[in-house]
């Protein structure tokens, strides 16, 4: 199986989210919400970092 | 009613949380279904099974016991929680291909993270189990 970077990223950011909005939260509403602002930062967070990482170099 | 007093009636059992949470880590999500929570307890079996299998799919390492450097202690004990993936991926050789694409680190990780969020997902059930979680 091959998979890209981006991908990946993607995949990791889904299923952890999940996790992290049922395990965090009580109620469905809010473990959706929570699962949903999670999936955001991880993958907001991993694009940021990049930019980051391509300016340090430039 | 009837399901909530049937609720505390196994709550109050000592035994019943602690066996949630063996159930919990041998399966993932196992411990939300016993607690009859299924679309969590799904939810998080697919979670779960999915990053193990990618990880694997993408060549990443299982860590056996080891002694030695402290990462690969650290990293054991996060395959360890996968419970009974890492002891059939143990018994059949998976995961232990030698390194040649650099997404087999990925797959390192993800196969790690999968037994980590196993284990937060085992204590989420144990704290509905003893109802120190509400729902």
């Amino acid at each position: 199986m091959t998979i890209s970077h981006f991908g990946a990223v993607l995949l990791f950011a889904l299923f952890a989210s999940i996790v992290f909005g049922i395990t965090q939260r009580s109620e469905p509403r809010m473990m959706a919400r929570f699962g949903a602002f999670c999936f955001i930062l991880f993958v907001g967070g991993t694009i940021a970092a990049s930019w980051v990482m391509w300016l340090i170099k430039h | 009613m009837a399901t909530n007093v049937s609720a505390a009636a196994r709550a109050q059992s000592s035994s019943f949380p602690t066996m949630v949470l063996i159930a919990a880590w041998l399966i993932p999500g196992a411990g939300h279904l016993m607690l009859r929570k299924w679309i969590r307890g799904g939810l998080l079996m697919a979670s779960i099974l999915a990053m193990f299998v990618i990880g694997l799919a993408l060549k990443g390492k299982i860590y056996s016991p080891n002694t030695g450097d402290l990462l690969d202690i650290l990293n054991f004990a996060g395959d360890l929680g996968n419970g009974l993936l890492y002891i059939l991926a143990r018994i059949f050789d998976l995961g232990t291909a030698a390194v040649q694409v650099a997404t087999a680190d990925y797959g390192t990780k993800f196969i790690v993270v999968a037994g980590l969020l196993n284990v937060i997902a085992a204590v989420d059930a144990h704290s509905l189990a003893t109802g120190r979680k509400r729902s």
